[in-house]
């Protein structure tokens, strides 16, 4: 296994293939696409939190000279209640399209109207002024426990929850109840010599892409049509507009774009059949793009959440019984990341005992979706600030105590499995032995430590190599590449085809030109995908040894292949890949591999962070001084890229903790769509996030793959929260911890 | 509003002629940070913009023994990398570098901001601190107006028709003086000050406090030239009572609004630290000075 095996390029830094294009300004995002006569959609979007739309007339837009086509609600042909699977969510289908176009009620501030193609953009603006449109408007509902209660306005007459014993005689806000139950939570606590709960706030918080949500869009009445776009999954956005449209999924052709960051909010779609649909009218490639405050305002947030937990433990520090109750904002349509949220709360505890209910509630929010590691970092920052508290209450190192109760292979997880290898001893013991964790803090300084569980995904990838006739490679893989997946895929086909790296040309293809490939999401793109790519250059090394092996009129096992070149064992004849390839039309026509799976045995990710925080306790500015982000990476393909996922969900996470909130007035209208008050941290607001890439391998993937995506934004919010707490000397239970929020703390503190 | 009309005169007299007989709307461009911005409505008025980066005396500057003439639209870049008036008016040139990015300091101007006339614009504290007058030139000639009275609330100043801020003027402080800028932001740039706090300090042979000026910002729709925080600290050798009652003056002075930058509360305690900090920063200063 992976552990013995000596590689050439798997493990090296190499460059992406990417990067120059990138870097040059050469590379083509989702607005870089004009076609010949195309023209520009805008979107009408609701002043309201909660409104019934009274009236809608687009007459005296339409009359305005170079509008050329209209799309409402009703331009969607009947749309079922299916559950439509993509990236890391579900959505029932008529929720999708009623996301993307308002039906009677317009469910947040921003929520998308009514759409305007125009000749220019300009003018299209222009027409949406003149769309006769009135509300009657209805109080909003803005955060989940105000949703939950019996007397909360109701955004759907319909819904009632689901996951209960019994269907509810009257609607609610709460689309489901859901709980994972393990041993007996009652005597638990009955044992524990120590019980501490506390329930926790996260606000509102936005996956924060550069790039935002834009497409071009062409229809075609006869042949197909085309969609260029921004995605996480073209595979996926060709589905989606297929079924709210009703059109053949094989006469619509996504091509995607170079992406500029999705961390999950990718997964979904928004303008894309709202451009079909304006295309289809007015016989024009349509292109949109969101400005930056309809990006805030109507694409994906992640999750606000009150979850409140309950953990009980012995004087010796094992914990007995851990109990929760998670309660997350879906936004304006059922489908938070609360399941998840539930599975992942206690997983890095070895635990007897367990209880845990969640609920999914709609508020008058845009409709959430995938952000990096959807629903964990909400739950585990929970349970990870508690783990903290019990540690200065048993006066334990907050280590120690996490490794006492560590999960590890063998551990009998709530939400089902027993777990396989996994990393998570490995990765406290690295932080533990870190110069980080043995050296001092400064005065008004803080340390906090935390944990983090994700699954990872597997899931079906198709990947197929060509051979070009002087012995290189093309590799077309189907995942958009994010954080590097066209590096990695290079690597690991290079490393199998034993061939030089720059020999190997890896591109994404559109869903016209390969099978069907997931979306890069859950933490699956080089573990699943790259078995694909392994698979489909074992297919080509089979076929140089049968290419040689008739031309040498042997048997393909009387050949070796070695750095790319076949030898005959029989005699002492050789062949290189460059030979085989330029006379593969004489020995059975060119040559191309398949990969086509659906993978298996996905291998979890446990991270380990550790924080340092700073506290002006004069403003209550808080700031991290030292950060180190530890992770379980199986086998880290591309160190560099591996330690960048680190980096990048420790800043995200940070960020969650410090600063990032919606933030919104008493109408329930957004104060903050844009990145000026939306506060992202700066490359000056952080040190040098120092990485520890632990590998302990995953042996359902040749190489030793985990996915290491989403795992890294868990710790952070636990880490810098109890670093606060230890700077700033308060309680920490809401995010973010912001000036006023910490200076208020430490004022209230100062009285009590 | 779309700019349709672009001018580029090399004297004062043309500009105010361009500003005077534009057929519509036409405003001053100096660095554009907030011009271009403000004008990218969707499809609306005409303007006619007309750039003073053409005209010499608008951005350049000269240090004198009499005192600093800034011109207005001098870029914030051109104006931090002038190490002779930072020894001399450190807070001001600290003020200018905290506008924007790097990027967006090349550009933007100290008389730029000032004629924004934003309630969080980082000069006006500063500008305050240094007792700046503002020469103003129109149809109607020329006059000066203090800088805490130019100003007049959001977004509004004394500037009419045809008037342009044509030049920045600064006594030479007396001897024994400096100042200090400090804003306060969640992170470390590219924010907007959620208060700020100017503060010029002129101290005697033995650290005591001969004079005093504070200007404040973020905390009222203009920013304030606060007497009684400076009168706090006046005839002290700036001690903690000394500080927290002028910390005091600020926040008494101080009407802010709760918003997505802050709350009321929050800015009233802040922009009293600030002027306690600031004050520190810029007696420090004034014993080299």
């Amino acid at each position: 296994m992976s552990e013995a095996r000596e590689f050439k390029y798997v493990g090296t830094r190499s460059i992406r293939p990417d990067g120059f294009d990138k870097v040059t300004g050469r590379a083509n995002y989702a607005a870089d696409l004009d076609l010949p006569g195309m023209i520009w959609g805008r979107i009408l979007r609701s002043p309201h939190a909660h409104a019934r739309i009274t009236r809608l007339d687009t007459t005296r837009a339409e009359a305005l000279p170079g509008v050329m086509g209209v799309a409402t609600f009703k331009d969607f042909p009947a749309v079922s209640t299916e559950e439509f699977q993509s990236g890391e969510g579900s959505t029932a289908l008529n929720d999708l399209a009623r996301n993307i176009l308002a039906d009677d009620k317009v469910l947040y501030h921003g929520h998308a109207v009514c759409a305007i193609a125009a000749t220019s953009e300009a003018l299209a603006e222009q027409a949406l002024d003149l769309i006769d449109i009135e509300y009657d408007v209805l109080p909003p509902v803005m955060d989940v426990a105000d949703a939950m209660k019996d007397d909360a306005p109701l955004l759907h007459e319909d819904m009632f929850t689901e996951g209960l014993e019994e269907k509810p005689s009257k609607p609610s806000n709460i689309a489901l109840r859901f709980e994972l139950k393990k041993g007996d939570i009652e005597q638990g606590f009955k044992e524990a010599d120590l019980v501490i709960e506390r329930e926790f706030y996260t606000p509102t918080v936005h996956q924060g892409y550069i790039e935002p949500h834009a497409c071009t869009v062409r229809y075609d009445n006869a042949g197909t049509s085309m969609v260029y776009c921004s995605t996480q999954g073209h595979f996926d956005v060709r589905a989606a507009t297929a079924k709210l449209l009703d059109m053949e999924l094989g006469k619509i052709k996504v091509v995607p774009s170079e992406i500029g960051g999705g961390f999950g909010g990718k997964t979904t779609i928004y303008l894309e059949p709202v451009a079909m649909i304006l295309s289809q009218k007015s016989g024009r490639p349509v292109k949109m793009v969101m400005d930056r405050d309809e990006v805030f305002m109507a694409s994906g947030p992640g999750s606000a959440t009150r979850n409140w937990v309950k953990i009980g433990a012995k004087k010796d520090g094992t914990l007995v019984a851990m109990q929760a109750r998670l309660c997350y904002e879906a936004g304006a349509f059922p489908g938070s990341p609360m399941r998840p949220g539930v599975m992942t709360v206690f997983t890095p505890y070895d635990i007897e005992n367990a209880f845990v209910e969640g609920y999914d509630v709609v508020v008058n929010k845009p409709k959430v979706a995938a952000y990096r590691a959807p629903g964990a970092p909400q739950s585990e920052f929970a349970c990870e600030m508690l783990i903290n508290e019990i540690a200065r209450e048993l006066d334990m190192d907050p280590i120690d105590l996490r490794l006492k109760n560590a999960a590890r292979e063998g551990t009998q997880t709530l939400y089902g499995p027993k777990l396989k290898k996994v990393g998570l001893v490995e990765c406290l013991e690295a932080v533990k032995a870190s110069d980080h964790y043995r050296s001092a803090l400064k005065e008004n300084q803080g340390r906090g430590v935390a944990a983090g569980f994700w699954f990872n995904i597997g899931g079906p990838s198709s990947v197929s190599i060509n051979m070009n006739p002087d012995g290189t490679a093309i590799l077309i893989e189907g995942n958009p590449d994010i954080g590097g997946s066209r590096a990695s895929m290079q690597l690991m086909a290079a490393e199998t085809l034993q061939l030089p790296l720059d020999d190997v040309k890896p591109l994404v293809g559109d869903t016209d030109v390969l099978a069907y490939s997931g979306a890069t999401g859950g933490s699956r793109t080089t573990f699943a995908t790259g078995m694909a790519t392994i698979q489909a250059a074992e297919d080509i090394v089979r076929q140089f040894k049968e290419r040689a092996a008739s031309t040498w009129n042997v048997t393909p096992e009387q050949v070796e292949y070695a750095n790319g070149t076949v030898t005959n064992t029989a005699g002492d004849d050789s062949m290189t890949v460059a030979e085989i390839c330029a006379g593969a039309d004489r020995t059975g026509g060119h040559i191309s591999g398949r990969g086509n799976i659906n993978a298996r045995g996905a291998g979890p990710s446990f991270a380990v962070h550790l924080a340092d925080v700073e506290c002006d306790a004069e403003t209550g500015r808080c700031w991290v001084v030292r950060y180190t982000a530890c992770q379980d990476a199986g086998k880290a393909i591309h160190p560099s890229y591996v330690e960048g996922q680190y980096q990048g969900g420790a800043a995200q996470g940070i960020g969650w903790a410090l600063n990032e909130e919606y933030i919104y007035n008493e109408d329930g209208r957004l104060e903050n769509p844009g990145f000026l008050d939306y506060r992202i941290p700066l490359a000056s607001d952080l040190p040098m996030i120092e990485t520890i890439i632990v590998e302990v391998p995953n042996d359902f993937h040749p190489f030793g793959v985990r996915g290491v995506g989403e795992s890294g934004i868990i710790p952070p919010l636990a880490a810098v929260g109890d670093a606060v707490a230890g700077a700033a000397k308060i309680n920490v239970t809401e995010l973010p911890l912001s000036p006023p929020r910490v200076l208020k703390a430490i004022a209230e503190g100062a009285s009590a | 509003m779309a700019v349709v009309e672009y001018q580029s005169p090399t004297s004062v007299e043309e500009a105010i002629s361009f500003l005077t007989s534009s057929p519509h709307a036409a405003k001053v461009l100096a660095g554009g940070t907030d011009l271009i911005i403000q004008s990218k409505g969707k499809y609306d008025e005409p303007l006619t913009v007309v750039d003073i980066k053409g005209i010499a005396s608008m951005v350049d500057a000269e240090l004198t023994d009499d005192g600093l003439k800034l011109g207005p639209a001098m870029s914030c870049a051109r104006l931090t990398a002038r190490d002779d008036i930072k020894a001399v008016y450190p807070g001001l040139v600290e003020a200018a570098y905290l506008i924007g990015s790097t990027q967006v300091q090349g550009r933007a101007s100290v008389g730029g901001n000032l004629c924004n006339s934003s309630p969080a614009g980082d000069t006006g504290p500063a500008l305050i601190a240094n007792r700046a007058i503002c020469v103003i030139q129109g149809p109607n000639g020329t006059r000066e107006v203090p800088v805490e009275e130019f100003t007049t609330g959001v977004g509004q100043n004394v500037l009419e028709k045809g008037d342009i801020l044509v030049q920045l003027k600064f006594p030479r402080p007396a001897a024994r003086t400096s100042d200090a800028y400090l804003r306060f932001i969640p992170r470390t740039e590219m924010d907007i000050a959620v208060a700020g706090a100017g503060v010029s300090i002129t101290l005697d042979g033995d650290g005591t406090c001969t004079d005093a000026r504070v200007g404040i910002g973020a905390v009222a729709p203009t920013a304030l030239l606060v007497d009684a925080a400076a009168q706090a600290l006046i005839g002290t050798k700036l001690d903690d009572a000394a500080l927290a009652a002028a910390a005091q003056a600020a926040t008494d002075a101080s009407s802010p609004i709760t918003d997505r930058r802050g709350t009321i509360e929050y800015r009233r305690h802040v922009v009293g630290v600030l002027v306690k900090r600031a004050a520190l920063i810029a007696a420090e200063r004034a014993k080299g000075a």
